[in-house]
């Protein structure tokens, strides 16, 4: 594999990754508030087939994104209502969300299904000056799409507002023990509810961004081939930290897209079957890893995630 | 090629008699009644041309015939794998159901399910379309074959019919093309239109069908040069836009210039779009989706088997055949040419198409040397359709493995 060939492998890589990274922050905020949301994937089909539709009438990628946001934190708002007013069982209702949006998306997206976006309404290239001539690293890094360069600001504004800041110390308290949060005076429903939204709007926006720049054509079935599991899995194994979920989507993405380029290369002592998986594998490895307590306790797991809060139960 | 001889001259005969049948009634006043009755009379005549053996074995449980709807209408469904708006495989079949009802009006009825399911939700839609009454039934995947097969004995009456796969019932049929041909034909073209020699090819999965594809790509675009590479990459999908994307993009991170595709999506088209490579379609025309990319492409046409076998059905002249269909019978063809190829290829590529549809060419004729340079297949012999059915090995020059 010569040089230009390993560059572009890695910025397709990247280009690859940043729905992942996308959904996995947005479910990292999600977590952090002590809500565990299975229904990344439901999100990412409802926001990508109203990204479709929005554009193609709008003609505009931008409308187009901000309805399939909107619509992945639609969703997530029936999420929230369910396990923070109603204290319903977190997983079952992520997993409700995941049947109900891939059968609403197929609904919405059923006059459409198979059809192309139109180049216009596709996300352009942005390359940035200067930095996009550096060798190897300008073009694996330089010359993309805006919004890989924005999820790396939504990256690096995630963990600032975590670890730096006093809403994101709030919300950290919510996530590990909603009664001292309580006690403190932070409204733990509230909080959730917002992060919960916020989960959904890039939930949302990492299926608008899958439609616009990566996949040519709606196809419910084929849009986003389990990424929001992965995304979940990813969060795990960037042990809830936003930095780690941004290379740890990189890595993915390499996984992703492995595959192909490795068989264009003439590697082909691996079966190509294998390299598809890959990326599923890893994700069942890392859940398997992190489904015993102590190791997950350790990674850094929100000790409240996935228990609903009832003040009066305190 | 005998057989596919035979069943070109079995079609011809078919044809023949459906005209027969035309010109004495008028199509309105076809009595439900009365169709049943030429079905068996009418058979021995069409086998003095045969070798016996094979066709007549119907005889002996003859299909029931079409008795005609309670309005005289005959109902006609199509099952489809992908959704009819792909552009691709299920989009061609749909255009031939619509050239059917054009073609045949008042007389049929058609509907179709698009994304069904292989397996049992596929056997459930067949159980159930034969039980509402449907007389022709179109299956359109391979993976319908089984499916088909086991709902079929259990409704005589209903004809099914299946496109790319091999088992034949009383009252199943099985149809498909010598895509090969066009396929020859647009690998001429790619190999024109590269400057680096280097095709690319988008596979779907490694079996006969594909690998077939791939060689006589290869082979066309050897003839027009012969130091031309076609390198493959498999995406184990028939319809995966994303997937499909990514392998264009990694062929063409290699200085791949023309990409071929095998599956239902314009995306490999759109990848070559975006970095001025250039592109051959497969199934339908496709160029709306990458004009300047756009070469041609090898396409289908089932117009002509759909109105041909409805007829038959509604004649009741229908039986279960096994069609191999060729340029000459229009089936496969080739698409409009795009910007990108000059007068002087096209003039070149539409002379060997004339030789295909005139029988004087076949694209699998030897000295065929496989990716090891050994001999497979003698100077001057052409691969028997047997041969061609069952490929598993690639031609020299193609880079890449023919299945794990």
């Amino acid at each position: 594999m010569n040089e230009t060939v390993l560059a572009m492998t890695l910025a397709a890589a990247v280009a690859a990754g940043t729905p992942l990274a996308l959904a996995a922050i947005g479910e990292l905020i999600t977590e952090r508030a002590g809500i565990l949301n299975l229904g990344v994937e439901g999100m990412m089909l409802l926001g990508a087939v109203t990204t479709f539709l929005v554009s193609l009438a709008t003609g505009s990628p931008w409308i187009g994104m901000a309805a399939g946001a909107l619509a992945g934190a639609g969703l997530s708002a029936a999420h929230a209502f369910l396990t923070i007013t109603l204290r319903a069982n977190q997983i079952v209702s992520g997993l409700a969300l995941v049947i109900f949006g891939t059968g609403l998306s197929t609904f919405l997206g059923r006059p459409v299904e198979g059809m192309p976006l139109p180049r216009e309404s596709r996300l352009p290239r942005m390359n940035i000056q200067l930095l996009q001539d550096l060798p190897l690293l300008g073009r694996v890094l330089f010359q993309q799409d805006v919004v890989v360069y924005g999820t790396w600001v939504i990256a690096a504004l995630t963990a600032f507002y975590l670890f730096r800041t006093r809403p994101g110390l709030s919300l950290r308290a919510v996530g590990e023990s909603p009664a001292t949060a309580d006690v403190m005076g932070l409204r733990v429903n509230t909080i959730r509810y917002v992060h919960t939204l916020v989960g959904g709007l890039l939930g949302g926006g990492a299926g608008a961004y899958l439609m616009l720049a990566r996949v040519p054509a709606w196809s419910q079935a084929a849009t986003t081939n389990g990424i929001g599991f992965i995304a979940i899995a990813l969060v795990v194994f960037a042990s809830w930290r936003p930095w780690r979920a941004l290379l740890g989507a990189l890595i993915f993405g390499l996984a992703l897209r492995a595959n192909f380029a490795l068989q264009a290369a003439g590697v082909t002592f691996i079966p190509a079957e294998f390299l598809a998986m890959t990326p599923y594998l890893l994700t069942i490895l890392v859940l398997i890893a992190l489904s015993f307590s102590d190791l997950r306790r350790r990674a850094g797991a929100p000790e409240a995630l996935g228990v609903p809060y009832a003040r009066e139960e305190r | 090629m005998r057989r596919l001889t035979r069943y070109v001259a079995l079609l011809a005969v078919g044809g023949l008699l459906l005209v027969a049948c035309e010109a004495d009634e008028p199509e309105d006043v076809v009595d439900p009644d009365e169709v049943e009755e030429p079905d068996e009379v009418e058979e021995p005549e069409e086998e003095p041309e045969e070798e016996p053996e094979e066709a007549e074995e119907p005889d002996d449980v003859p299909w029931a015939g079409y008795e005609g709807g309670e309005d005289g209408v005959l109902r006609v469904a199509y099952v489809y794998v992908g959704p009819v708006g792909d552009a691709g495989w299920t989009y061609s079949h749909d255009q031939g159901r619509q050239a059917l009802e054009e073609a045949m009006g008042d007389q049929v009825e058609t509907t179709y399910l698009e994304s069904v399911e292989e397996g049992a939700p596929a056997e459930r839609v067949f159980e159930d379309l034969a039980r509402e009454g449907y007389h022709l039934i179109f299956g359109t995947s391979f993976g319908f074959m089984d499916s088909m097969a086991a709902v079929a004995p259990d409704f005589p009456e209903t004809v099914f019919e299946h496109a790319s796969g091999y088992t034949k019932l009383d009252n199943m049929g099985n149809y498909f093309g010598a895509m090969e041909e066009p396929r020859y034909l647009s690998g001429m073209a790619a190999a024109s239109v590269s400057e680096t020699g280097q095709l690319g090819y988008v596979a779907a999965f490694p079996i006969p069908e594909v690998i077939r594809g791939i060689n006589a790509f290869a082979l066309g675009a050897q003839e027009v040069d012969p130091d031309a590479t076609v390198e493959v990459v498999w995406t184990s999908t028939w319809f995966g836009p994303e997937i499909e994307l990514e392998a264009a993009e990694s062929l063409l991170d290699r200085g791949v210039d023309v990409l071929a595709q095998h599956q239902d999506t314009p995306a490999p088209g759109q990848a070559a779009e975006e970095r001025d490579a250039h592109w051959v379609g497969y199934h339908s025309d496709m160029s709306e989706f990458a004009a300047d990319a756009w070469l041609t492409a090898p396409v289908w046409d089932w117009t002509d088997y759909y109105v041909e076998t409805a007829e038959m059905v509604w004649d009741g002249t229908w039986e279960p055949r096994e069609v191999y269909a060729s340029m000459a019978d229009g089936m496969v063809q080739l698409a409009d040419y795009g910007p990108a190829v000059d007068d002087d290829t096209q003039a070149m590529v539409d002379d060997r198409a004339q030789d295909i549809i005139d029988g004087t060419f076949a694209p699998f004729t030897g000295p065929l040397y496989d990716q090891d340079g050994e001999l497979r297949v003698e100077e001057d012999v052409e691969m028997t359709l047997e041969e061609l059915l069952n490929m598993e090995w690639f031609v020299e020059g193609v880079i890449g493995e023919p299945g794990e």
